[in-house]
């Protein structure tokens, strides 16, 4: 124990996202002594795969966009339960935050008058995505990586963070170890800002890496923090489904958005029969006037493919229930038969690339194979929205570990806005926090005792594979706690869990500590089972569908849970449920957003005229 | 298949045998033998498309991405090895020590734009930006520097060489429509450019399909020499700055 590694910062971010990167660099700007430490190699996290685009109403394509229009879009994709001030400071302050990108040394594709293009997708009324073809994470991701290094800023890469180290309520640092030699390091720190991610690892076809095992939400739960609406997670309608080596790899909405239509296995374009009256004034109802629109925007409506990711995934999951699935229980995708090839290779160079090498499929030629994969989680820590102060003090959270901006769904190109102004904000925050507050002290019991659990599965008795254990939790949130769930098998998940929670606390680790994947996994899987049980019992409280939560046994909106978050906290070791109203937005906002709510019931069955 | 393991004291080749599925790649079947028979076996991953360049290793002796080779490009039956990539030290089995591109991504002079328009806006045209792009394709694989000899077989030059990938992105920085930084002088003298000697092996290997050698290397190589013997031009390039000293690119149909 006094051997451990040990560093003092003002500002330790966990995670090395887009949302970690830009925190890092705003409390490093504000003269706080700033670390970043990541679980993988610099570069290398989830934001590096986003594909589609970083949505900001530029107004760089339709002079009509401003943020207002971004706002609403944004609260009617989210099905009214998003924060609203979050929303607002994200729709107005995502255009600097892309324009400051290009400022250190990004290139976005560029319109005819060399500004930023921006692409059309899902939710969004006007084309407002700026994108570099169809990889938009990896040039965010290396130019803030690039700058983060050239301010001098101390990375660790490959050390995963286990435990928040508290001091009276209080975060004062943070305990882990390095990958590579498995050593144990503490980390003290004026405050903390988390930048974790998510949580899809949880699920068995998903979009999301090994990093993904929700150790930022479980580590704030522990530290006593809120939670809210984790029943919120967003299933992507689009992902491979063939071959089983790629089954839930993302396919981008780009695909939709420059011309890709679905159809069902008998060639019908059925996202017509799924459109909901909320989205019923912008949306196309015939498919003439669906084809107009790719070539005339300004005169008619968009086309129901792109409606928001929910409407589309549960439709698609109708229609493959309705016996109208391709081979391998997708539906299809095509772009071909609308774009020229050189035309799609220039837009989607690597869905090209991908689906060639991955699945002998030529997507200028052939159509996709595509179903619903997990991608994102809506749901996450509970955050003020200025400031991104968590319910504990020293705590801050942003970019997808944290909850609230995107309410029930999320909108395509709108999380890697979401990582930049709130990773701003948070940063910003936390570099305040800490020259403010009274410096941190280190308790030494409580690093012994989470030094001692982070070692302890080497010495436990059991005889579990880990990988087993993990594969039996990612059956069992696909199963029960999928697009479509409803309260028997809600509460069975919850057995399972248990369950598997004490398989887990079995698991036995072989080898040495040095890069052993086998450990990594075994104290990951704590965090993966404690953030799966607050995903379903938030599931089980929420009684109704809205946006990536939906209800077999309640499928309708209902205005008084539309009013409501679910909160989930951390007392006396057990998880405990709450509900608390969300905040309603002031009377020039909310006209904006419009009356109407989100209403009739969504689909959760097979849609009529199955063979 | 056959997997090396063993850390930086020495390993070897350890072979398994696993299940197959239609359309597998070799890191499908490197997760299953962890899975399976060897819950400690060190790689590293992330995306599993080909787009975040973790899974770098040499199969069959061939620096690739694990995710994005497919088990049926070898015949059946037929002998597969997978071993860590050589010019970096072992850490443990199929990961290895590459901080060495860490160390030197802190010596490149950062981006140092010029100012704005006058109307506030930053224009740049796709044909300007066009060729700039290739090279922010670069996902850090650092397989072309696993493969670049000038260090593969000499870790004395490490100090004095960064390698393609830095080529690469010195050429980005340097050919950035907006970027007014000079770092002529420090590539020639410290990055090590003169070693280079155009075998063209790194971009062979580059999933990314870059034309280092072509696009980057040489006319990084052009534009060092004759800054560095002529003055005049060395003398222009300061007031002018640097947009006009590369050949324009090759014309690209304009973007929608
Ligand atoms: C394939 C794909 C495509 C996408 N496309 C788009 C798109 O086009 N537009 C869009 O807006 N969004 C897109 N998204 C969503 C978006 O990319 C993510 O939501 C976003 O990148 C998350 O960023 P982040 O900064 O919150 O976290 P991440 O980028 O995931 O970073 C998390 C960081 O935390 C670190 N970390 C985690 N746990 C620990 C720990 N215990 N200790 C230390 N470090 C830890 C990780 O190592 C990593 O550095 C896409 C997502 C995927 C998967
Ligand atoms: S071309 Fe130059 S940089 Fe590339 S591998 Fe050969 S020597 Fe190395
Ligand atoms: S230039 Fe190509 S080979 Fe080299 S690191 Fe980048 S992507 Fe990999
Ligand atoms: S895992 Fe990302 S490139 Fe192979």
């Amino acid at each position: 124990m006094n051997d451990m590694e040990r560093h003092e910062y003002d500002v330790v971010v966990i995670g090395a996202g887009g949302a970690g990167l830009r925190a890092a660099i705003e409390a490093n700007a504000l003269g706080a002594k700033t670390a970043i430490v990541c679980k993988s190699l610099l570069g290398k996290a989830h934001t590096v795969m986003a594909e589609g685009g970083i949505a900001a109403a530029l107004a760089n394509v339709w002079k009509e966009d401003n943020w207002r229009v971004h706002f609403r879009d944004t609260m009617r994709g989210g099905k009214l339960l998003n924060n609203w001030r979050m929303a607002q400071l994200h729709a107005q302050e995502a255009p600097d935050r892309v324009l400051e990108l290009e400022e250190w040394g990004a290139l976005f594709d560029r319109t005819k008058d060399g500004l930023i293009l921006q692409r059309d997708f899902g939710g969004h009324r006007y084309a407002r995505l700026a994108h570099v073809g169809d990889r938009t994470g990896l040039e965010m991701i290396r130019t803030l990586q690039n700058h983060a290094v050239a301010s001098g800023i101390d990375v660790f890469m490959e050390c995963t963070l286990r435990h928040l180290l508290t001091d009276g309520g209080r975060v004062v640092g943070a305990v882990g170890y390095w990958r590579d030699s498995g050593r144990l390091i503490a980390f003290g720190a004026g405050a903390v800002v988390l930048a974790t991610g998510g949580v899809g690892k949880a699920w068995r076809i998903t979009s999301n890496s090994w990093e993904y095992t929700g150790d930022g939400i479980a580590m704030a739960l522990e530290a006593g923090a809120d939670l809210i609406d984790m029943e919120m997670t967003q299933f992507h309608p689009t992902g491979m489904v063939w071959p089983p080596s790629v089954r839930g790899l993302l396919v981008t909405e780009g695909v939709r958005g420059d011309g890709g239509t679905l159809k069902n296995s008998k060639g019908e374009r059925f996202m017509f029969k799924y459109i909901p009256d909320f989205f019923r004034a912008d949306t196309a109802d015939t498919e003439e006037e669906a084809d107009r629109w790719y070539e005339d925007k300004r005169n008619n409506r968009r086309t129901p493919d792109l409606l928001p990711r929910d409407e589309v995934a549960r439709a698609i999951n109708s229609e493959v229930k309705a016996g109208r699935g391709t081979e391998h229980g997708g539906v299809i995708l095509d772009i071909a038969s609308r774009r020229p090839a050189d035309y799609i290779k220039r837009r989607l160079p690597s869905m090209y690339h991908q689906f060639k090498e991955l699945a002998d499929v030529d997507i200028t030629k052939e159509a996709m194979e595509i179903g619903p994969t997990l991608h994102y989680i809506m749901g996450g820590i509970r955050v003020d929205a200025d400031t991104e102060q968590t319910t504990v003090p020293g705590l801050y959270a942003a970019g997808e570990v944290a909850a609230g901006m995107h309410g029930a769904n999320r909108l395509g190109g709108n999380s890697l806005s979401d990582l930049l102004v709130f990773g701003r904000r948070a940063g910003a925050s936390a570099a305040e926090y800490a020259k403010r507050g009274a410096t941190p002290r280190i308790d030494g019991t409580q690093l012994g005792q989470f030094a001692d659990r982070i070692a302890e599965p080497f010495q436990r008795s059991g005889n579990e594979n880990p990988y087993a254990v993990h594969s039996a939790l990612q059956d069992t949130m696909q199963e029960l706690v999928g697009i479509i769930r409803t309260r028997s098998e809600l509460e069975e998940a919850l057995v399972r869990v248990e369950r598997l929670r004490a398989r887990a606390a079995r698991v036995r680790v072989t080898g040495t500590r040095r890069y052993n994947p086998g450990w990594h996994l075994a104290l990951d899987l704590e965090n993966l089972i404690g953030v799966s049980e607050a995903v379903t019992r938030s599931a089980l409280l929420r009684e109704e569908s809205r946006g990536g939560h939906t209800r077999e046994d309640f499928p309708k909106p209902d205005p008084r849970w539309g009013a409501q978050n679910v909160v989930a906290r951390k007392r006396d070791g057990r998880l405990e449920l709450v509900t608390e109203p969300i905040p309603t937005a002031p009377d020039e906002l909310q006209r904006l957003i419009g009356d109407d709510k989100p209403s009739g019931e969504v689909a959760v069955a097979a849609a009529g005229g199955a063979e | 298949m056959k997997v090396w393991r063993g850390d930086a004291n020495g390993g070897e080749f350890v072979e398994f045998r696993v299940p197959s599925d239609p359309g597998m790649v070799v890191l499908d079947v490197v997760h299953r033998i962890q899975a399976m028979h060897a819950p400690d076996l060190a790689v590293r991953w992330n995306c599993k498309a080909g787009k975040c360049g973790s899974c770098s290793a040499e199969i069959n002796g061939h620096p690739k991405l694990m995710c994005m080779t497919r088990m049926n490009e070898f015949a059946e039956g037929a002998e597969i090895t997978v071993s860590p990539v050589k010019t970096f030290p072992v850490i443990k089995d199929l990961v290895t020590d590459v901080s060495f591109n860490y160390e030197k991504a802190k010596t490149i002079p950062p981006f140092k734009p010029k100012p704005k328009e006058a109307d506030g806006t930053r224009r740049m045209y796709q044909e300007d930006v066009d060729r700039v792009q290739e090279f922010h394709k670069c996902i850090e694989c650092f397989l072309c520097q696993d493969v670049c000899h000038v260090i593969r077989d000499h870790d004395e030059n490490k100090a004095s060489f960064s390698g393609p990938r830095f080529f690469v992105r010195l050429a980005a920085l340097e050919m950035h429509p907006l970027d007014t930084n000079d770092r002529l002088d420090l590539i020639r003298a410290k990055q090590g450019l003169g070693f280079c000697n155009i075998t063209k092996c790194c971009t062979e290997v580059c999933p990314e399909d870059i034309h280092i050698t072509d696009n980057a290397i040489i006319p990084l190589k052009e534009r060092v020499v004759s800054a560095h013997y002529d003055p005049i031009a060395w003398a222009l390039r300061r007031v002018r700055g640097k947009r006009d000293q590369f050949a324009p690119p090759e014309a690209e149909p304009p973007s929608a």
